[in-house]
């Protein structure tokens, strides 16, 4: 079965379409989403800008992540349920929604980020933990997550007002692409 | 005494800012998503100070330190959420007008920079807090809790 198929089914389930109608369990999800973002990003943000040495130069880099690390931990795990069911309730238009490609996309890059700072950079942390500017594979790690977050956060806003949507035609040729699109007429 | 606002905000929504932005599609959701990045800056300087007085943050630090880094944060996310929620404001302010999370949304947002500027900035700066716990607890719950109505204000007015 086609990615296509799949969610054009799942927005046809019964649950999926309950919660897309409901206004009040919709618009709580979606708050409880930013509430989440609030505690997931805040926390990234604070120690992306410490480890490009902006913030907090006093406290090793190592004490920030044990410290705030759990709180991130949480807040990423909300964000991934709350955004799961919102998924859930318009699977086949975010499908083929660019921002939310592109956001996925983005949030892939970010994971890899990540992983690449734990397995190469973070290891050799007694090195340079206390240092008020971290190494530069560091400060790299911590700028690129700014960006993709940032990224993230803003594409993610941009999926609520999606202005290539499949059923707004014509739209160009390259954005139906992009989209797995297929006009009707 | 009755004081009428809706003048004044009905003046807003004809400010020539107001109306540039309901007459672009993209706008509104540009401004709206920069909104949403200061929000997220300014959460994370308020919770590393909050998490730092309940006693769950940096611990090792003292809040006075903690206090200090985050400041300039703190002022950069506000004053990015105010030049892009000033003009968000232009464009809606009749339906903000009669919106009731809005109102709790300035009730919050009026309280909460009031307080963090002069009692949770007092109680940082002086390291208060560091032989009493539950001032610290306190300044934080109240802290958190008026950032809390910003927040789910700021999100309802969109949905009302």
């Amino acid at each position: 079965m086609s990615f296509l198929a799949f969610f054009e089914q799942l927005a046809e389930s019964s649950w999926s379409v309950a919660l897309h109608e409901s206004e009040i369990a919709y618009s709580l999800i979606e708050s409880f989403h930013v509430w989440s973002l609030c505690l997931f990003f805040g926390m990234t943000v604070m120690f992306d800008l410490r480890l490009l040495g902006w913030t907090m130069r006093g406290v090793p880099v190592s004490e920030v992540i044990r410290r705030l690390q759990p709180w991130t931990i949480a807040g990423f795990v909300l964000m991934v349920i709350s955004g799961t069911l919102l998924f859930y309730a318009i699977p086949l238009r975010s499908y083929q929604n660019i921002f939310f490609r592109t956001k996925m996309l983005m949030l892939l890059l970010a994971g890899l980020n990540v992983f690449i700072f734990h397995s190469r950079v973070f290891p050799s942390v007694a090195k340079w933990d206390a240092d008020a500017i971290p190494p530069r594979a560091a400060r790299v790690a911590g700028a690129l997550s700014l960006v993709l977050w940032v990224g993230i956060v803003f594409s993610g806003r941009m999926i609520a007002y999606n202005w290539f949507d499949c059923d707004r035609q014509p739209q160009p040729a390259i954005i139906n692409f992009l989209t797995s699109c297929v006009p009707t007429e | 005494m009755d004081l009428d606002l809706l003048p004044f905000f009905q003046w807003c929504y004809q400010t020539p800012i107001g109306e540039g932005i309901r007459n672009s599609t993209w706008l509104f959701p540009v401004i709206e998503a920069f909104h949403l990045l200061g929000l997220g800056l300014t959460a994370g300087s308020v919770l590393l100070v909050d998490l730092r007085l309940l006693g769950v943050g940096l611990s090792k630090q003292p809040v006075a330190q903690i206090w200090a880094g985050a400041r300039p944060w703190l002022l950069g996310g506000v004053t990015l959420m105010f030049s892009s929620g000033i003009p968000l404001f232009l464009s809606e302010s009749i339906k903000c007008y009669y919106s009731f999370a809005f109102w709790i949304k300035m009730t919050s947002l009026f309280l909460v920079l009031l307080f963090t500027f002069t009692v949770l900035r007092h109680v940082t700066q002086t390291g208060l807090t560091s032989n009493r716990p539950l001032l610290g607890r306190f300044t934080a719950f109240t802290s958190l809790v008026l950032w809390f109505g910003v927040a789910w204000g700021g999100r309802w007015i969109g949905f009302s």
